[in-house]
């Protein structure tokens, strides 16, 4: 058995504190920016009726998607028998469950009528996405929060690994769930592909473990705990697999739409001359998030630098929150083709690119979301055990063997 | 003493007529009405109400169905990017040939609508006559319809409303668009958009039951060549154009 | 320790006797008091009368069931097109808009709102159906079969049917426009 001791945090020093008084903070004028916008209406945000979905749902969908694929770390542990990864899977399991939990409050504060979320679990139709996701959410909480209890109750060890294949095949079916919200909409011509799905899981790997590996060496460095190269060298070169990854999506994603002739106006739109979007998809999304990072990961040298491992894990998340921006709402400014082949112009803004402006609430709604997952972990590892006491080389080599 | 009977003749004679006349005008009037359902029968899947809009009828310019419609259903008729617009005027131009035309867009009541797809609580329906609708009690204003409807007729409410016509409750927070004029439909009425352009003398809109041979919407769609706007999506709408 | 011995002390009978005084007449308070009694700090809706001689069922039967008559209905009218008029809102709000604002909400005098506003229980209804009742042409129960029921959206078309405004404003008997028109009744 694995000796590395999982040990709360002391959590009692002034940093701390502020830490989490300033994620209070956040939370606070999420809470408010929300009771705001469902007061006011929706008139009082950048949202209008061509772009029905803005800025929470970036964060929203960001965090849920990063959420499963926090998970992952675990998943490699119990599912794959990596042992090296399986002290770090308990904190693996809290922000899996700390950012879909701040996902989803944003999303439920966003709705049109967020006093009739009991409506939206007692009313299903079984044919919408959203309809599934509902079970598909709860039912990540219920079964990644067994999971946790299996590795941190001794006892229950031995159910680890079946609950961590369960909580794995979970997640990817939430992950689907979450890029088919697009992918089965047939209306728009940035969504409408059987590839969103599992682009979605790609990049939620990418994300989960970006926000992983900075909440591991924040923590860390915080509390004094010594990380070893062993571990943070493995976990750099699994995020750079990821990125890779999600760059071949995207690039399979559009080379296949620019064969379409039919595609070739939303194509030029993403890709060319869409403005704002064109800028987050090529400088955010491709170079910040993608290209960078990899050049820096695979660096001789930068490569193993902790500051920047660190930077290029907030690079990926930045690229990720521009991608959110580039699909959802670059999604929904490119006009509808009512009539193909015809130029149309009406009073309902047809035949024209649908302009938004992200409003101070939304912004602030989404990021009161991040607040929410950082809530949540910082005061889990505080009064549970999620981190483990050391994850120095030496620890790591004599439990785990050399070879891994 | 003949012109006494003569006058008292016609006279009779025309109060005859007249309460003829009286005797038959509630029947014509009933008869009229006869399309309309009772009150406590509900919908019938043997019905499905239909649009025709003959486009070679609409000119540029001319927003009387939409005037219309505003005025039916207590509409703002503002178009600012948060206003609900339930039907609007499309121009178009092909873009080679350089023809235009112009029609009115509005819910196209698909047969296969993907807004009923996506609704997650099951708010936005199809009735068994074939009118797509919002049941408003349910909606959770989620906007998912929205971003799934093709044809953009759904508009989300993003402000408080009072004075709402009681026939066609509309509130903040929820997600709203065409209802076929369901309330008028089931006094067996027309929809307004019909009636207002019929009301100015275009004849661009008519209403009826495509499944009822006899009707006029049925006789025209099965005589002249008549499409579905986006006919490749498979979604089969409801309404349909002539000159497109 | 100390502390404990001096509370233990005080427990003694007199304190038990007045503990025992003061739930006595709580209780029996509570159980004199009457649920009409106007000395409660809250005061009692002041329900207006509705239109008519009495409503649909009785005001008992209502008070207990009028959200699950409401309910029903509205899945019935929305979902089925089924528009008995028995049970349908606009029809509540026919005969139970106040004769003042013509409308069920407004103030604690109004019917909706007083009983709600005094239970604290939201009324969702209104964000939606309009608080007034329709002015329709049959208000009095008067059909002429020679003018169809009109509805607002009759555009362009001249309805007086030979009317004078002043007539017509009598027939659809609503308080509002005879003020407008002025019509003497």
């Amino acid at each position: 058995m694995s000796a590395i001791s999982l040990r709360q945090i002391e959590g009692r020093s002034m940093g701390y504190y502020m830490l989490l008084a300033a994620f209070g903070l956040f939370v606070l004028f999420g809470l408010g920016s929300a009771l705001y916008m469902e007061h006011n209406g929706h008139i009082v945000t950048g949202m209008n009726n061509q772009v029905v979905w803005g800025m929470p749902h970036v964060f929203a969908v960001f965090l849920i998607v990063a959420a499963s694929g926090a998970l992952n770390v675990a998943s490699i542990g119990s599912v794959f028998g990596k042992s090296m990864y399986k002290p770090l899977a308990p904190l693996s399991g809290l922000l899996a469950i700390a950012l879909l939990g701040g996902g989803l409050t944003v999303l439920m504060l966003d709705l049109g009528r967020p006093d009739r979320v009991i409506v939206a679990m007692t009313y299903y139709n079984f044919k919408s996405v959203f309809a599934w996701n509902v079970f598909l959410y709860t039912g990540f909480f219920t079964i990644v929060a067994a999971y946790i209890w299996t590795m941190m109750e001794r006892r229950m060890n031995a159910f680890t690994k079946p609950l961590g294949v369960a909580a794995f095949i979970w997640r990817l079916l939430l992950t689907t769930g979450t890029g088919s919200i697009f992918g089965f909409l047939v209306a728009r011509q940035a969504y409408d592909s059987a590839l969103l799905a599992p682009m979605f899981i790609i990049m939620s790997f990418a994300y989960g473990l970006a926000i992983y590996l900075l909440v591991l060496m924040v923590a860390f460095n915080e509390t004094g705990r010594p990380l070893g190269d062993k571990v943070l060298l493995r976990l750099k070169k699994l995020l750079a697999v990821f990125i890779s990854a999600s760059l071949y999506f995207v690039a399979v994603f559009h080379m296949t739409n620019l064969y379409f002739a039919k595609k070739h106006g939303i194509e030029s739109f993403i890709l060319m001359n869409g403005g704002i979007y064109t800028q987050l998809f090529w400088i955010g999304q491709i170079l910040l998030g993608g290209i960078v990072p990899l050049a820096i990961l695979f660096h001789p040298a930068l490569g193993k630098s902790r500051t920047w491992i660190a930077v290029s894990s907030v690079l990926v998340i930045l690229g990720g929150l521009a991608q959110m921006y580039v699909t959802i709402i670059g999604g929904q400014a490119f006009p509808l083709e009512l009539f193909p082949g015809m130029h149309e112009s009406s009073s309902f803004f047809d035949g024209v690119i649908h302009g938004y402006k992200p409003s101070l609430p939304e912004i602030m709604l989404g990021i009161g979301g991040i607040a929410i997952a950082g809530v949540i972990t910082t005061f889990a590892i505080k009064i549970l055990n999620f981190l483990p006491a050391s994850l120095e080389d030496k620890v790591m080599d004599a439990h785990h063997g050399a070879k891994q | 003493m003949s012109d006494v009977n003569q006058s008292r003749r016609e006279f009779l004679g025309k109060t005859a007529a007249a309460t003829a006349g009286l005797a038959i005008a509630p029947g014509v009037m009933l008869i009229d009405m006869a399309h309309g359902r009772a009150p406590e029968d509900a919908a019938s899947s043997s019905v499905r109400w239909g649009m025709l809009v003959d486009s070679n009828q609409c000119k540029p310019g001319c927003n009387d169905c939409v005037t219309g419609c505003n005025k039916e259903n207590g509409l703002s008729g503002g178009t600012s990017e948060t206003d609900s617009q339930w039907i609007r005027k499309v121009e178009l131009k092909d873009l080679r040939s350089g023809i235009t035309a112009s029609l009115p867009m509005m819910c196209q009541h698909c047969a296969e609508p993907p807004c009923v797809d996506v609704c997650p609580t099951g708010a936005s329906f199809k009735r068994a006559d074939g009118i797509v609708l919002v049941d408003k009690h349910i909606c959770i204003g989620c906007r998912y319809c929205v971003m799934a409807c093709p044809y953009k007729a759904r508009s989300f409410v993003h402000e408080e409303l009072t004075d709402q016509n009681p026939d066609v409750p509309r509130g903040k927070g929820v997600v709203e668009s065409c209802t076929m004029c369901v309330h008028r439909i089931d006094k067996g009425q027309n929809t307004a958009c019909a009636d207002a352009c019929s009301a100015a003398g275009h004849n661009a809109i008519i209403f009826g039951d495509l499944n009822d041979p006899n009707s006029e919407i049925a006789k025209r769609v099965a005589t002249y060549a008549t499409k579905q706007v986006r006919a490749d999506l498979g979604l089969n709408p409801g309404v349909r154009y002539q000159g497109i | 320790m100390t502390n404990l011995a001096k509370l233990r002390s005080l427990l003694n009978w007199k304190w038990g006797a007045l503990i025992a005084a003061l739930l006595a007449i709580s209780a029996v308070s509570v159980a004199s008091s009457e649920p009409e009694s106007s000395s409660g700090r809250t005061p009692k809706p002041t329900i207006e009368a509705g239109k008519g001689e009495k409503c649909v069922e009785d005001t008992d039967y209502m008070r207990r069931n009028h959200m699950k008559l409401l309910m029903h209905q509205r899945d019935d009218t929305m979902h089925k097109g089924i528009r008995t008029k028995k049970y349908s809102l606009q029809n509540c709000i026919e005969c139970h808009a106040s004769k003042k604002n013509n409308s069920v909400l407004g103030s604690n005098e109004n019917f909706c709102q007083s009983c709600h506003s005094y239970a604290a229980v939201k009324i969702d209804c209104f964000e939606c159906h309009a608080t007034k009742p329709k002015a329709t042409v049959n208000a009095a129960g008067f059909f002429h079969p020679i003018i169809p029921p009109s509805s607002e959206g009759d555009v362009k078309v001249n309805d007086s049917h030979g009317l004078s405004f002043s007539m017509r404003q009598q027939m659809r008997g609503s308080v509002v426009d005879k003020n407008i028109a002025g019509a003497s009744k």
